[in-house]
């Protein structure tokens, strides 16, 4: 009898457990189905996107970009082009020098208090919408300084935009180079300028190629902080006046094309809005690829 | 104490950083003086944005120069800033939690580079570029088949009804775009955080019975949680700053306070870029002058944010470690 309830007991515990067994397993296989859905609803908008830049942009893709300038004036986008082209070459030739310089100076010396700090406003800038940054800006360059809507206070703006960036991620290459090569070049008699150009540098040079490539991405893709700085021309530069131009009249640029262009009710208008956004997405997958490329050729074990 | 020009060139190059910041946050405040005092604590609880009647000679109101009429709130503004970026934290954290793990477990370590690349080529996606994906197919999308399709379903429920009468723009097309945007930067911190969850953890789980499942959701997200938050963070501050793409599919709404998931809405930085022609009609500048006190509530909000993301993951290693031993 006493058995008989013993051995009921343990078999109804049994089919307990291998239930609660079940749920879990059933609980588990719903887990990682959903995780997959996930992915692929992640995954899936990112395709799409791509597709219908890429789709859109292919359709829209004639010679005549490259030539003739938006509407009014023309049929193209080479005013853009040439504007992305100037303000970003302007915007990496002031940032460079000072986000390196201080990427140089945090890794070196920075090891302090001052650096500490340094390295703290940097993020607090990084982490500053952009639009905020335009905005002053537009006051200060725009109207307090008289610079008035040119490519100077649009390269200007995304100057202070990339100089974080550049700076931690110069800052981050440096550190990987290790602390041994340093001390040889010192005891070898070497100046500080010349163990951090002539050989921290150089081992770092991968990493701080690729942050200065990602700055390049980020101020090719930038819109905001450009509209009241640069404002927007249907105008290439004056190549008659070219410094003159430069100085003084506003430009175009591809992401203001593909907002406005976008909003415009013609297919044509459309079309020079995929055009332009396919242009800025094979040149940010242009350096995504270069990113990689320069990060797999140098590395210290 | 010797003096060694080579760093003090260093230095005030890297000087040149906190400089920049405190001028922007410097001449705001400056420019924004007088909105300032015009505006009052009020400014963030009123609804009305109001530039009064330009044609009109000023008034001297509290003190300042103003059009007449003009009332200069942002209430709105605010809550479609936060209602959008949180709706977008709701939509993002459950997918990109999901797809981390996907990717870090199930997927074959050969595929997992392509797959990660791919979402990490999202992160320096321009984001006019989702704009324009929103425009062209996001909002068509809402506009003819989610959202009566909502509105039909669940449309006495007031957050989710007047989806049939709207074009699509508004606060879940904005929602999602700014989900899109960041799930990137919470997937790949996840992802980041679980690859380094040490194998000792993961084989002590499976020693104890568990399901794959139970070793990833038990086991190792317990680890990783610091790291996920602060990644959430971080994506949040993201998306309350976040401009162009917003602007695009928004809709643009004014004045008046959303009251469903179509609703057309305006966030602080959207409404920054959509108004500043308008404001430049004002001859006493003040509307002006009430934007550059909007860049800085926006500035303050998105500070705190990043503050919190850099308490949350500073000093913390990626893997938050429980035995004394390590």
């Amino acid at each position: 009898m006493s058995i008989s309830v013993a051995k009921s007991t343990s078999t109804s515990a049994k089919t307990v457990r291998s239930a609660q067994e079940l749920r879990r397993i059933v609980t588990s296989k719903i887990g990682w189905i959903a995780c997959g859905i996930a992915l692929l609803l992640v995954i899936g908008p990112l395709l799409d996107i791509v597709w219908v830049v890429a789709y859109n942009g292919f359709s829209a893709f004639r010679p005549s970009l490259f030539y003739s300038s938006t509407p009014p004036t023309g049929v193209g986008l080479w005013n853009a082009i040439e504007g992305t082209i100037v303000i970003s070459l302007c915007a990496m030739l002031v940032a460079v020098p000072i986000g390196v310089g201080a990427g140089i100076y945090l890794s070196e010396y920075g090891n302090n208090r001052l650096g500490g700090t340094i390295r703290f406003l940097s993020d607090v800038l990084t982490g500053t919408p952009s639009i905020v940054l335009g905005y002053f800006s537009y006051i200060v360059l725009v109207g307090l300084l008289g610079w008035g809507l040119a490519a100077p206070a649009g390269a200007v703006t995304i100057a202070i935009l990339i100089v974080p960036y550049l700076a931690r991620i110069t800052e981050l290459a440096l550190r990987q180079v290790p602390v041994a090569m340093r001390e040889a070049g010192f005891a070898l008699g070497a100046t500080e300028p010349t163990v951090i150009f002539k050989i921290v540098m150089p081992g770092a040079l991968s990493g701080v190629v690729t942050g200065a490539l990602l700055a390049l991405a980020i101020s090719v893709g930038e819109t905001a902080p450009l509209i009241y700085t640069a404002g927007f021309s249907a105008y290439p530069l004056d190549l008659s006046h070219p410094v003159h131009s430069f100085l003084t009249s506003q430009i175009g640029y591809l992401t203001y094309v593909i907002w406005s262009f976008i909003e415009q009710p013609d297919a044509q208008s459309h079309a020079l809005a995929f055009a332009a956004a396919l242009l800025v997405m094979l040149f940010v997958l242009a350096i995504n690829i270069g990113v990689r490329l320069a990060v797999r050729r140098t590395k210290f074990v | 104490m010797k003096i060694r020009p080579f760093r003090l060139a260093l230095l005030a190059l890297s000087l040149l950083i906190p400089a920049a910041l405190a001028a922007v946050v410097l001449f705001l405040l400056i420019y924004a003086g007088p909105a300032l005092g015009f505006n009052g604590f009020g400014f963030i609880s009123r609804i009305t944005w109001n530039l009064g009647d330009l044609y009109s000679d000023p008034v001297t109101t509290r003190g300042v120069l103003v059009p007449p009429g003009a009332s200069y709130g942002i209430l709105v503004f605010v809550v479609g800033t936060l209602l959008s970026s949180g709706i977008a934290i709701l939509i993002a954290v459950p997918l990109s939690v999901g797809a981390a793990i996907f990717l870090s477990e199930i997927v074959p370590p050969r595929v997992r580079p392509v797959l990660s690349m791919l979402v990490e080529l999202v992160a320096v996606v321009p984001s006019v570029v989702f704009g324009l994906w929103g425009i062209a197919v996001l909002v068509p999308f809402i506009g003819n088949i989610l959202g009566p399709a909502l509105s039909d379903t669940l449309g006495f429920i007031p957050i989710f009804a007047g989806g049939n009468s709207g074009g699509g723009y508004g606060l879940l097309a904005a929602a999602v775009v700014l989900a899109l945007m960041i799930t990137p930067i919470i997937a790949t911190t996840l992802l980041d955080a679980l690859m380094q969850v040490p194998k000792e953890n993961r084989e002590s789980a499976f020693a104890l019975g568990a399901t794959h499942f139970e070793v990833v959701s038990k086991a190792m997200m317990p680890m990783v949680r610091t790291t996920l938050i602060g990644g959430i963070v971080l994506a949040l501050g993201r998306a309350l700053g976040e401009t162009m793409a917003v602007l695009m599919v928004s809709g643009g709404g004014l004045n008046i306070l959303p009251s469903s998931l179509f609703s057309p809405i305006s966030t602080i930085a959207s409404f920054i870029v959509s108004q500043l022609d308008s404001a430049e009609g004002d001859p006493t500048n003040m509307a002006v002058r009430s934007l550059a006190e909007i860049a800085l509530v926006l500035f303050i909000i998105t500070l705190i944010t990043n503050a919190g993301a850099k308490l949350l993951t500073s000093g913390l290693p990626h893997v938050h470690l429980r035995s004394k031993k390590h």
